[in-house]
């Protein structure tokens, strides 16, 4: 069994490491070494990295349903918030650097493309799941509404990754790979919960 | 932008030197090489170059334009098209010019550009990822090769055709696209003067990346138009296909001017980025070549034919 002690003694390191391609990134891009198009190259790096945390996320989650693997919940929150870092990034990116700041522009952005809708709406559902993400929100909240709103997680990595697909060009293999892996982990969860229900109401 | 049409012509002879002098050049790895030559050779030709730029423009370095690609052939990472053509073999190359012309041929390289005539052009090329940059061409106008194949009446339109060669084009091993990849142009476009085969940049030879050894060039249109690496030229009398518009019909349409009016899904065509700058640019209506190629379309629906 894999002890809460071990996973809260890893914490820090493994923050560090998803922290760390960030740091390498913007150095890189302040450094002039993020080759001929860097804003691009920033926001697609800081997109990509987004979409795979919040996916891990939801996998920890799902894992540490399992008997075993239960101490990996301690986990989740660190990663979510780590996505949310990176999904701030990614949006800063787009709003400073690509765009500087030409909000008009952006508002039409966001409404002509469904891509960027997608992405802004992803954004905008993860808000208040980054918002009640302390201890104390799930006590204001009761564990059950807490939950209830963190299922929103769903409908937002589901955006993010229609997001991603939809800007994909001609080879879409990774981003279906995502969606496929965000399909299987949401269907696990509806089974869980019918299985449950079965269970409770005889 | 008359200045680009009235361009100076560079010397064969001269063209001819620099490209042995590229040859060697380049046959050396890439990083030492190529920003030495690059420079070397846009000193020779800044005059020229700098008469035919606007004001406001600043022509890309060798560099950017060698290793900021799109050519699916190779891959579709941007350094792809530079990181996976060293296999390609762009000499011998010939051409075949086919369809509904008075006299097919077919010509290999050299004989061709002993019939022609290199001009420089510096022209701006317009991605329709929202991207462009400042290139100096060097090439010949398409209207000579569709003077020598004497098309018939009913030829209204010109296909053509990227080599085929899975085994030096690493992405054509993939079925992303269907290959060989081709484009069309209507006959008024293919005959117009902005329109050329291009088969240099900076007075060098095309590397790979850039559509080795022949490629076309049409500025007013969103780059995947200027299809590269050509091997056929086919005049057919009605449309052809084109394999972007093949393959998303609602995001590329044949003409594919650039043209901020038109809605894209996925990029904003009202602002690019020109690479090596911060801020974006304005998106000018055809490309900033409205003067020069406006004409073509008078009385089309551009929202229709896109």
């Amino acid at each position: 069994m894999l002890s809460t002690k071990l996973i809260n003694r890893t914490k820090p390191a493994i923050l560090m490491l998803l922290i760390l391609p960030s740091l390498l990134w913007v150095g890189m891009f302040i450094n002039g070494t993020l080759g001929i198009n860097p804003i691009q190259v920033l926001m697609d790096k800081l997109g990509e990295m987004a979409l795979r945390l919040i996916i891990l996320t939801l996998l920890v989650s799902s894992l540490s349903q399992i008997k075993y693997l239960r101490s990996l919940q301690n986990l989740r929150r660190l990663i979510g918030l780590t996505a949310f870092y990176y999904v701030l990034l990614h949006l800063m990116t787009y709003v400073f650097l690509d765009h500087f700041f030409n909000f008009s522009f952006i508002v039409q952005d966001i409404v002509k493309r469904p891509f960027i809708t997608f992405g802004f709406f992803s954004f905008v559902l993860l808000l208040p799941l980054v918002s009640t993400s302390t201890n104390r929100m799930v006590k204001t909240l009761t564990f059950k509404v807490w939950k209830k709103i963190h299922y929103l997680i769903y409908v937002g990595v589901l955006l993010g990754a229609l997001h991603f697909y939809l800007l994909t060009k001609a080879d879409k293999t990774e981003p279906l790979i995502y969606l496929v892996i965000i399909g299987t982990l949401l269907l696990w969860r509806v089974v869980k919960y019918i299985l449950t229900r079965r269970a409770v109401q005889p | 932008m008359a200045k680009i049409l009235n361009s100076e012509i560079t010397p064969y002879p001269l063209y001819l030197n620099r490209r042995k002098f590229i040859k060697s050049a380049v046959a050396v790895p890439f990083v030492s090489s190529l920003s030495f030559s690059g420079n070397a050779s846009h000193l020779d030709n800044s005059h020229t170059y700098n008469q035919q730029l606007e004001e406001n423009e600043e022509l890309n370095t060798y560099e950017e334009i060698t290793s900021y690609n799109n050519f699916y052939e190779f891959g579709m990472g941007k350094s792809d098209p530079m990181e996976n053509s060293e296999k390609f073999q762009p000499l011998p190359w010939s051409i075949k010019v086919e369809g509904l012309v008075n006299r097919a041929f077919t010509i290999n390289l050299e004989d061709l550009l002993n019939k022609v005539t290199i001009e420089d052009r510096v022209y701006r090329l317009r991605c329709v990822e929202a991207w462009s940059m400042v290139i100096p061409w060097q090439g010949f106008p398409l209207a000579n090769i569709i003077d020598m194949a004497d098309p018939l009446s009913d030829a209204k339109f010109i296909q053509f055709e990227t080599v085929f060669r899975p085994e030096e084009m690493p992405g054509q091993r993939k079925r992303f696209l269907p290959w060989p990849y081709v484009e069309g142009l209507r006959m008024d476009e293919a005959m117009h003067p902005l329109t050329i085969l291009s088969t240099g940049l900076y007075g060098h030879d095309l590397l790979n990346q850039n559509g080795a050894p022949l490629r076309l060039v049409v500025p007013w249109k969103y780059g995947f138009k200027s299809i590269k690496s050509i091997v056929a030229i086919r005049f057919v009398n009605k449309q052809p296909d084109a394999t972007w518009s093949m393959v998303a019909p609602s995001e590329y349409g044949f003409y594919s001017n650039v043209n901020n009016n038109v809605h894209h899904p996925r990029w904003s065509q009202g602002t690019e980025r020109r690479i090596g700058e911060f801020m974006r640019r304005p998106t000018l209506m055809f490309n900033g070549y409205e003067e020069e190629v406006a004409y073509l379309y008078e009385g089309m629906d551009l929202n229709i034919f896109y």
